[in-house]
């Protein structure tokens, strides 16, 4: 067997320890899992929930939105905005579990040693096992609702939710980062999910809008290039290409700037937590 | 072959200042503006937790590092876990590494016996395989198996504690460091756990770094002993003369450092030492002479009844005696000294350690200070002087009698 060896030192430049990290796999698995079970311990409808709340949305914006103010998204409306509501679902919570993550584990932090990414990534992992089941109702929608799917849906929508992953888990680990040192962000998050929420294209259509500037920065909120990969195989429309490159662009800054903070300050959790 | 451990030149500095635990950015930013105008920033003042610590481990040995509260021992263990960087230095560990800061970290109290046990033994180190294997052993030693489907929550704490031992007694590190974990629990089964962590690094010749306020545990556990001292390595050698030093620096000081404050509480133990019927400090006595504990006792604030505890150890056989008085009220901005005097004509020659506790009238906890004001009762011309066995604590002639 192959000697373990452990070198302590103070803390330098120093990048993310992929073997380490495969290492610890299980302890991702257990976090979510734990987290998982403690969520749906004790409630009465249980995993359900994952699918109830973007139902009942969706139902408010179909009457609101579609019924009363007439918005038109080119397709149909409940399941334009169901399938919006699925990604914003994953987005939102990835970005909202993961920031918190790091505070809510402090008691381990302060006690025993794994590679600290794990937190904010078995979050993300959480989010996305919702997702799932959320994503399920959304294939019985589309058959409810007799949407036809383009094939090339086997591409764009895992490209949508990788997209929507990279988003979420950049913003989410350098709001945990942020967190532990300046509880302030605690604070910003609700707002800034609020501000998130009304920029993305869920309840209308970015293709609607006539001032290319707004959309242009519309696309700067990362979600808005997901959906419109995630739509795209719904309608019979084009894909706003430079649309989708801006968001990238932004979900990559996003994870390259909370992963270099979180690396950084890694080695002070403890001591500050 | 290389040692197990090898620590060089390891230090760990803390600032510390009136700064909050965490920090606000309004803090960080008017700091920032402040220290436009002003060169050095005098709110702060570095702290060196631990500093130039050089050791050197070899694979097998069970080492037991004391000190007073403040010492270092923590910060060493800590950095020794990862849990936190070190400042300077460097340290190298060879083999698998547990550490157990504390019991049962990351235990849940809405999932069940059952389910924490997979998700701390996952936390500390354990793969699933592992667990699988080790749980009939597990639920065995915790004693829990009829709750085993009962949620955490329900558990008692003895309970839980049990459970949690149990995880970490089964991990199969090469190297394990634990930290004061035994301090919790019933005496019962302390003794379990001490057991079995012999039994861990004597059979199966693991690593082991112990910290404790236990004098007695890290004699019998461990062969070698570390005694820091201010975040220095003061002495560094066989257990019994590392703890022997450890009691003589405890003699040295009059004012008491090594406690710990449950609660802010008016009532405060300043001073703990022996003295003669003279009331002359001295911290070696001759066989039967009288030997009192002169402790003083000061009030901040409002009067407030207090009960005074004392225990008398020896490091060999740990607590031997203890008693507790109820105390009237000391007036606020005074000092009450008070004298408990020991059965000193009943001792052995030995080295002894005096533990002083100080809680409220309802019995709650305020103070404990644990091996403070040592003191020794000297072979030298006794009886005892030639004696080569185990003489015992108490020096009493017995009744005897035949019986036809």
């Amino acid at each position: 067997m192959k000697e373990t060896v452990i070198r302590i030192n103070p803390p330098g430049a120093s990048s993310f320890n992929l073997a380490e990290l495969w290492e610890n796999r299980e302890l991702l698995y257990f976090f979510a899992w734990r987290d998982i079970k403690v969520k749906y311990k004790q409630t009465y409808l249980g995993i359900l929930w994952a699918v109830l709340q973007p139902l009942l949305l969706m139902s408010l914006f179909y009457l609101v939105f579609f019924r009363a103010l007439k918005v038109s998204v080119g397709m149909s409306y409940p399941v334009y905005t169901f399938a919006g509501l699925t990604l914003w679902g994953l987005f939102s919570s990835g970005i909202t579990h993961s920031s918190e993550s790091l505070l809510s584990s402090s008691q381990i932090i302060r006690k025993i040693y794994f590679p600290r990414i794990l937190i904010p990534l078995a979050s993300l992992l959480t989010s996305f096992i919702d997702f799932l089941i959320a994503f399920v109702l959304l294939v019985v929608l589309l058959v409810v609702f007799q949407q036809p799917v383009n094939w090339q849906a086997v591409f764009y929508f895992p490209a949508a939710i990788i997209l929507t992953l990279i988003a979420s888990f950049g913003i989410g680990t350098l709001l945990a980062a942020l967190n532990v040192k300046y509880r302030d962000f605690r604070y910003l998050l609700p707002f800034a999910i609020q501000l998130l929420f009304f920029s993305s294209q869920v309840v209308y259509s970015i293709h609607s809008l006539e001032q290319g500037w707004l959309k242009i920065f519309l696309y700067c909120n990362p979600l808005n290039g997901a959906l419109e990969l995630f739509y795209y195989p719904l309608q019979n429309g084009n894909v706003a290409t430079t649309g989708v490159l801006v968001s990238l662009s932004v979900a990559i800054l996003f994870l390259l700037t909370g992963l270099f903070y979180f690396k950084k300050t890694e080695a002070y959790f403890a001591d500050l937590i | 072959m290389k040692p197990v451990i090898e620590i060089h030149q390891l230090g760990k500095k803390y600032r510390i200042g009136k700064a909050e635990p965490y920090l606000a950015l309004r803090d960080v930013l008017s700091t920032m503006a402040r220290n436009i105008f002003r060169k050095e920033n005098k709110d702060k003042q570095d702290f060196w937790a631990l500093q130039d610590i050089n050791l050197s481990i070899e694979k097998g040995e069970r080492i037991g590092i004391i000190g007073r509260n403040g010492a270092g021992k923590s910060t060493l263990l800590k950095i020794l876990s990862r849990v936190t960087w070190p400042t300077t230095g460097s340290a190298i560990i060879r083999g698998r590494l547990a550490s157990l800061l504390e019991v049962g970290t990351g235990f849940h109290p809405e999932l069940t016996g059952r389910e924490n046990i997979y998700l701390n033994g996952s936390i500390l180190g354990l793969k699933k395989a592992e667990i699988n294997k080790q749980f009939d052993a597990i639920v065995d030693f915790s004693g829990v198996e009829t709750f085993l489907d009962t949620p955490l929550k329900n558990y008692s704490s003895g309970m839980q504690l049990r459970l949690a031992f149990a995880v970490a007694a089964h991990l199969e590190p090469e190297v394990l460091l634990i930290d004061e974990v035994l301090a919790v629990g019933d005496l019962e089964f302390q003794k379990k756990c001490i057991g079995k962590m012999e039994e861990i690094s004597k059979e199966h010749g693991r690593t082991l770094l112990f910290v404790s306020h236990n004098l007695k545990a890290i004699n019998d556990i461990c062969s070698r002993a570390v005694l820091l001292n201010m975040g220095k390595i003061k002495v560094d050698g066989p257990a019994n003369e590392v703890i022997a030093e450890y009691i003589s620096m405890a003699n040295d000081h009059h004012t008491i450092e090594n406690n710990i404050s449950v609660r802010t509480e008016p009532i405060h133990v300043s001073e703990i030492r022996p003295i003669n019927s003279i009331m002359e400090h001295k911290t070696t006595f001759t066989l039967g002479e009288s030997i009192g504990i002169s402790i003083v006792v000061s009030n901040k604030s409002w009067p407030q009844r207090f009960n005074l505890g004392i225990a008398l150890n020896t490091i060999a056989k740990g607590r031997i005696l203890v008693n507790t008085v109820q105390m009237p009220a000391v007036k606020p901005g005074t000092l009450k000294k008070i004298v408990a005097w020991l059965p000193s004509e009943e001792l052995t020659p030995n080295s002894y350690t005096i533990d002083i506790s100080v809680s409220d009238e309802y019995n709650n906890l305020i103070e404990l200070s644990t091996d403070t004001a040592g003191f020794e009762i000297s072979a030298v011309n006794t009886k005892f002087e030639s004696l080569a066995y185990d003489y015992g604590v108490i020096n009493k002639g017995l009744i005897w009698e035949t019986v036809d």
